[in-house]
């Protein structure tokens, strides 16, 4: 143990990076405001709190962003990790209102991995550019040892254009709006977790990992004034509305019956004791826009096939600043925080 | 899985709590046993529904709550081991010993595993013949079976390299040492409608009896904790003190009796120390005699490890019911489930961390 006052580091109680940094909650987003925006110095000043950063280039600007996959399975139902490398960054993209241009691909390989693999893997990204309509521009492979990579972590970086007019951005969420969800959450966690090693169950339920540049397109068409979009990724719905309501200082209250939750992810985070908030999703989005534009939005967002399910579920609040509450089915309410790190199923 | 829906149905809720309403006319203070029946009277906000007249004092019935810090000691200490896999279910690897948490262990090196089912557990034994393999057994009742059944199938296996660390702990003796307190203000209590799907309902009948206190079996849904609000209410208001079951779909007064029967051949009633409430007489499970080889604590000689528990954390008065979480000076200021003091504030389950999540606002969260 590392004794008060004599680490460097700003971490009271972890001396060693812990598995619950990398899971998207309240630990991730310490390391990044306590360890690497300071390190960073004088060349993080233009950092953003969104995953994609937007800069401009001549009279134009563009929004890029990186990310990294490591998930396992490499193949889960609906899904596997090329295809997910390519969604995840597109959607980063399109959730700065850029219509993505280019991605870059980044392989680490473990020693040993099979070719079939690999090529499966590889054809599932090209398939998924396509259909996304971005291109696959420039990559780079490295190979580490046996036992060291899980089969293999991808990194893609992406750019896209920002259309003139669109500005999305969480501070310019202001009370009043309108809490918009695009469709049913928790499908992807659920899916991955259903074929992950030692917990196995039997589930219809495919990943709802897709890109979502299309559907945000269309919603931009009928209402170029949407204030902010969060795709909703780790730490499930409830991360991505805590995200918003911290960095525009505003409360965020929705209505827990609104928010679609498919059976088979209620009766299976029922048994692993989660919450369906807190589970993963990767094709799926929340948008913050002005509510006379509300209406207009979820009429439009069923057109798309990925917005088939949209729904008001919510309201900005000036009360309660930087919380999100929820109206529980009984009628009470209640607080809805962000996971601590990784989420750990119950004992009983 | 329908139930999840019918049994949170809000015109049903609504139709208990007036039910409720109309039968009580004074105060009355009923002890919800188990934590997760906590998590759900949180989450879902019914104890701001009840008649003013209905306190609920949340008990101690949250394994990773009351679970001594000298058994997690003991695991990070085991866990270090570069011989051996830990293996453990999900909640424990947060919970602060003295010297750090399960989750630091891994950090560090150690190989710390997340298992769903004990079973598993035996199987990575299996599969790691040149690992010593140790499975963290906590929990009341319900986990115990499982955990059980590990060992007999280990044994049956002629695994050598696999062993437990038991830190179980039983029901009834706390609800006993509740009703033996000085301070105690219970008037009734909800019992864990999972740990009696294991050991049935009898148990709980000389209880009722001694103490003249009425105690309501019930699930964990919305529903089920109300419908056991109104039969407590209804049976304090009518001056009867009996052992009611309120889970009939999932509890039968004699239990699972192949369960017990398993529980019976690996484990006997030994005293254990609870955290925050300290020991209490024949309290918990440890392995038999002729289990002994697998106990871990005896293989990896930590069971002479012991430690004082820090005074700051008034994890004990909250578990006993005594005062609420948020009474106490340390809750949402230096104590939060990202610096916990005690493990009360670790767990969903657990009554601080419970509060904290969904009540941390200092006013009732006000919706125009």
């Amino acid at each position: 143990m590392v004794e008060l006052g004599s680490c460097p580091l700003p971490f009271r109680d972890y001396d060693k990076v812990t598995i619950a940094h990398g899971g998207g909650g309240v630990l991730t987003q310490e390391l990044i405001q306590k360890l690497f925006i300071p390190a960073f110095g004088d060349a993080a000043a233009d950092a953003t709190p969104t995953d994609a950063a937007t800069l401009a280039v001549g009279a134009g600007r563009i929004a890029f962003t990186t990310d990294s996959y490591v998930v396992r399975p490499l193949f889960f139902p609906g899904g596997d990790i090329g295809q997910l490398s390519v969604h995840g960054t597109v959607n980063d993209l399109a959730m700065a209102g850029a219509q993505p241009l280019a991605l870059s691909t980044a392989f680490v390989l473990e020693e040993g991995l099979e070719m079939g693999v690999l090529h499966r893997i590889a054809t599932s990204m090209g398939a998924a550019a396509t259909a996304a309509g971005v291109g696959l521009v420039t990559g780079d492979t490295k190979v580490v040892d046996a036992g060291l990579a899980d089969g293999m972590y991808i990194t893609t970086a992406g750019v896209g254009v920002i259309p003139d007019g669109v500005d999305l951005r969480p501070e310019r969420v202001v009370p009043g709006d309108a809490v918009i969800l695009s469709g049913t959450i928790g499908r992807h966690g659920t899916a991955v977790m259903s074929v992950r090693e030692g917990l196995e169950f039997g589930t219809e339920l495919v990943s709802d990992s897709a890109p979502l540049n299309g559907l945000v397109e269309s919603m931009l068409s009928v209402c170029p004034d949407i204030h902010a979009l969060r795709d909703l990724t780790r730490g499930g719905m409830a991360a991505a509305l805590c995200e918003i309501a911290e960095i525009a200082s505003v409360g965020v209250r929705y209505v827990e019956a609104a928010v679609p939750v498919p059976p088979e992810v209620d009766a299976a985070c029922g048994f692993l004791g989660l919450d369906p908030i807190h589970v993963a999703n990767e094709g799926r989005l929340v948008a913050f826009a002005p509510a006379e534009e509300a209406e207009a939005l979820v009429v439009e967002m069923p057109q798309h096939e990925l917005g088939a399910d949209a729904v008001i579920i919510g309201e900005v609040t000036e009360e309660n600043a930087g919380v999100v509450t929820a109206r529980t089915a009984l009628g009470t309410h209640r607080i809805v925080d962000q996971p601590l790190g990784e989420q750990l199923p119950r004992i009983c | 899985m329908k139930y999840l829906e019918e049994f949170a149905n809000p015109e049903l809720a609504h139709k208990l709590l007036a039910e409720i309403a109309d039968t009580v006319t004074k105060p009355w203070a009923i002890m919800e046993v188990c934590g997760g029946q906590t998590h759900s009277i949180i989450r879902h906000g019914i104890d701001q529904l009840l008649p003013g007249e209905v306190e609920l004092i949340h008990g101690p019935g949250c394994p990773v709550c009351v679970t001594p810090v000298e058994s997690i000691d003991r695991a990070v200490q085991i866990a270090r081991r570069p011989d051996v896999i830990f293996c453990s279910f999900g909640d424990m690897l947060r919970v602060p010993g003295s010297h750090g948490d399960l989750f630091s262990v891994r950090a560090a090196g150690g190989d710390v595993r997340v298992v769903y089912s004990p079973l598993d557990a035996v199987d990575i034994a299996n599969d790691n013949p040149d690992k010593e393999v140790v499975f963290f057994a906590v929990g009341f009742e319900t986990t115990a079976p499982a955990n059980a059944m590990a060992v007999h199938q280990a044994h049956g296996r002629g695994l050598t390299n696999f062993s437990v660390l038991v830190s179980h702990v039983l029901v009834p003796p706390a609800i006993e040492a509740i009703m033996t307190s000085p301070d105690v203000r219970v008037n009734a209590f909800l019992a864990a409608g999972h740990v009696c799907s294991v050991m049935g309902t009898r148990q709980y009948e000389p209880i009722a009896a001694m103490y003249n206190v009425p105690i309501v079996v019930t699930g964990f849904e919305p529903l089920d904790v109300l419908d056991g609000i109104r039969r407590a209410v209804a049976q304090l208001e009518s001056g009867r003190a009996e052992v009611e079951n309120a889970y009939e779909r999932a509890v039968r007064s004699d239990g699972n009796e192949i369960a017990r029967q398993m529980l019976d051949e690996v484990f006997e009633v030994t005293d254990r120390a609870w955290r925050g409430i300290g020991s209490i007489p024949a309290s918990g499970w440890q392995l038999r005699d002729q289990y002994q080889d697998f106990d871990a604590a005896i293989r990896f000689e930590v069971d002479h490890l012991s430690v004082e528990e820090s005074t700051a954390c008034r994890s004990g008065e909250v578990l006993q019911g005594l005062i609420k979480p948020n009474e106490c000076e340390e809750f949402g200021t230096t104590c939060t489930p990202r610096h916990p003091l005690g493990a009360t504030m670790v767990s969903s389950e657990g009554a601080c961390a419970a509060y904290y999540r969904y009540r941390r606002l200092d006013e009732p969260v006000s919706h125009g």
